[in-house]
């Protein structure tokens, strides 16, 4: 689960790490009575969404008059901002963060990661901050520097000065880069996180540092333990089509083609999304129903697939395990019988009571078409697609 | 011989009262998985299945010598599950759980490192997967059990329900299974691709090696490496996910491309640089073996 900067920095300052004073707004009015509190004659005014990329969209500017400020809001709030992450419709603006402007001497960057070719938790720093950290790893990778965290132990403080040292740091400032990095790390321990990014992290002219930006985001499957964390959720940062499917339970994601798919396992779903490209047609969604999905889930699911303009076909694939084909199959013929689907449906069912599946689908006398194989199953979805629309 | 589990392997199962549990339990019996006890804390003295059900594992693996495990418990207490097994002398374990929280793996894994040597360490495959499987012989998981023939081909998959579109495939073309292994779709596994064909290039019983790996993570460049170096049995591989958009999580924990070198193609490409036979897509998985094996 990703949070906006502004929850980030509210959260690593709780920790003592140091971070501009700053306050959230959701309207003209409301960011400039916060530059106002916060005093001064220029402030910096970020739109805050879940991507990164923002400065280079626009999304972050300098503002030297109450006028720039509202000038900003205006442009952003209650828009989508579009960045080179967030796909061509962009992310809804709904939140907006003012901060004091800082006077910087350097930019730095430091980001703490769980990597998965150690297993541990790794601390990265470069003296190149203000870029995208990809960029410099292809390009000077000898400007990187690493360290890994003994699961248990912990993070020591003589690990966390080894990794400041190598930033070329003034005397007086390692120190309080020292500490500054011993509580980042904290607070990525404490909060079930799995990324903490602060690019830039900079240093002042007082030679303390700042972290200027701030980039966080959280293990799904502990936040069950993190409630502080889980109210950091912000809705208006995902596709509908996927709340929805949160609402049921469902794994969805949304993508760009027009043939709906519904398939139980994350790893044949992605299969079967290759499967459909190569066979001439385009996915446009993942959609994992789980392991004993009952009929009523099933047919959840397909109204679920269904509610996406885009989608002209639908391709069921199902290999059950702990699934049944008896249970998927009603699931189908509930859906049929409960509304008209008036795109082609096609269902492949392998695996437990797969014969009773492809009996009920029969008996039900409904426009079903049936494939054998994965592969019949792609071929004849893309073929039907074809057919119906004439593309 | 396969490897991990036999139909002599005494087997433990850590969650047998539960609902879960106590449905694939009667599955992995009926398959004739030599299943001897159940742990259920708070119900030791009881009988389960015509299983004696203990406390501890500990008490478990004295009174039964149970060798192996299979987790059913849910992932807030998963984590928990897999160090008593391995504290409790269990020599393979499978945990099936999916959402065991990835700093609770980091701990484990650094668990059971610590507390033994190489030779006397638990072997833990999953969690987030189907288990394990050597046809004809026993089934430690959660797979359709009759969709995989006996035989000489090793199988390895971090995707369960790919695992059995492989198998069928294969049974279709008459090429059977030596031992099927899930490692799970989670990021940080109980054993890598790398840690399980160590073991098939051991097992005489298997001929050949297919492994199904998906975008995220550095396994299959790490196998593609290992196979160069260290293989002497052919290896084919699919690798599922060239459509997922990159920086999305695609259902499993651990697929995600955040990195260079993890997208699908990228891996089909360090695949086939290294000599393995890759196959063009889902539906070829069985016939890229045989054309392997020459069938």
């Amino acid at each position: 689960m990703n949070i906006h900067e502004y929850q980030a920095k509210k959260l690593l300052a709780q920790y003592g790490v140091p971070v501009p004073r700053g306050g959230v707004a959701h309207s003209a009015t409301g960011a400039i009575y916060q530059a106002n509190e916060l005093g001064g004659d220029k402030w910096i005014v970020k739109a805050q969404v879940h991507s990164g990329a923002r400065g280079k969209a626009g999304g972050v500017k300098l503002c030297k008059s109450p006028k720039e400020i509202s000038q900003f809001c205006d442009k952003f709030l209650g828009n989508n901002l579009v960045t080179n992450q967030t796909g061509p419709e962009g992310k809804m603006v709904s939140s907006i963060y003012v901060e004091e402007a800082s006077d910087i001497l350097k930019e730095l960057y430091f980001s703490i990661v769980l990597d998965r070719a150690s297993q541990k938790v790794t601390l990265v720093v470069s003296t190149e901050g203000g870029m995208d950290i990809e960029q410099v790893a292809e390009e000077m990778p000898e400007k990187i520097n690493k360290i890994r965290i003994d699961p248990s132990v912990g993070m020591q403080p003589f690990q966390a000065r080894q990794l400041v040292f190598t930033l070329g740091l003034p005397n007086e400032a390692i120190g309080s880069a020292s500490r500054a990095v011993m509580k980042c790390y904290r607070a990525f321990r404490d909060t079930d996180a799995n990324l903490l990014e602060i690019n830039p992290l900079v240093l002042t002219s007082g030679n303390k540092v700042l972290a200027l930006d701030a980039k966080m985001s959280f293990d799904s499957n502990a936040l069950y333990r993190r409630p502080e964390i889980f109210e950091f959720h912000d809705k208006t940062q995902q596709d509908i089509r996927e709340i929805n499917a949160a609402e049921h339970d469902l794994n969805y994601i949304g993508l760009e083609g027009n043939i709906g798919c519904l398939i139980n396992g994350a790893g044949l779903a992605m299969a079967t999304m290759d499967m459909i490209q190569h066979a001439g047609g385009e996915p446009a969604n993942f959609l994992d129903i789980g392991g004993g999905a009952s009929a009523q889930r099933v047919a959840t699911s397909i109204e679920l697939v269904l509610s996406d303009d885009n989608v002209e076909a639908i391709l069921v694939n199902i290999f059950a395990g702990i699934n049944r084909c008896d249970w998927v199959a009603q699931g189908i013929v509930d859906l049929l019988n409960s509304r008209d689907v008036d795109v082609p449906l096609v269902v492949r069912l392998s695996g437990t009571n797969v014969e009773k599946g492809r009996k009920i689908l029969k008996d039900s006398g409904k426009k079903v078409i049936t494939a054998e194989t994965l592969s019949d199953a792609a071929h004849t979805v893309v073929a039907e697609w074809k057919k119906s629309t004439g593309k | 011989m396969s490897i991990f589990i036999n139909e002599k392997t005494p087997v433990l199962i850590q969650g047998l009262t539960g609902r879960m549990g106590s449905f694939h339990a009667q599955e992995m019996i009926d398959y004739g998985t030599n299943v001897v006890a159940g742990v259920t804390p708070g119900k030791g003295g009881t009988t389960h299945l015509g299983r004696p059900v203990f406390n501890t594992v500990k008490e478990a693996v004295a009174s039964t010598g149970a060798e192996a495990s299979i987790i059913f418990v849910p992932p807030a207490y998963a984590a928990d599950g897999i160090m008593e097994a391995a504290e409790g002398g269990i020599k393979y374990c499978v945990s099936i759980t999916d959402g065991i929280p990835t700093h609770d793996m980091i701990r484990v894994k650094r668990y059971l490192f610590a507390r033994a040597k190489p030779e006397n360490r638990m072997i833990l495959t999953g969690p987030n997967c189907a288990g394990t499987i050597s046809p004809g012989k026993a089934m430690l998981g959660i797979m359709p059990g009759h969709i995989y023939k006996q035989g000489n081909v090793g199988l390895i998959g971090r995707s369960g329900t790919l695992g059995y579109e492989a198998a069928s495939q294969m049974k279709e073309l008459g090429i059977g299974i030596s031992t099927g292994v899930g490692i799970g779709g989670d990021p940080i596994n109980g054993s890598s691709f790398v840690e399980i064909l160590k073991h098939f290039e051991q097992d005489d019983e298997t001929e050949a090696v297919l492994i199904i790996g998906e975008i995220g993570g550095p396994q299959e460049a790490e196998a593609a490496e290992y196979f160069q170096k260290h293989m002497t049995k052919p290896m084919s591989a699919y690798i599922a996910g060239l459509t997922a958009p990159p920086g999305r999580l695609m259902g499993h924990a651990g697929a995600i491309v955040s990195t260079s070198g993890e997208s699908a193609a990228e891996k089909v490409e360090i695949l086939q640089d290294a000599g393995i036979l890759v196959s063009p897509t889902p539906s070829d998985m069985g016939a890229t073996m045989a054309k392997l094996l020459k069938v």
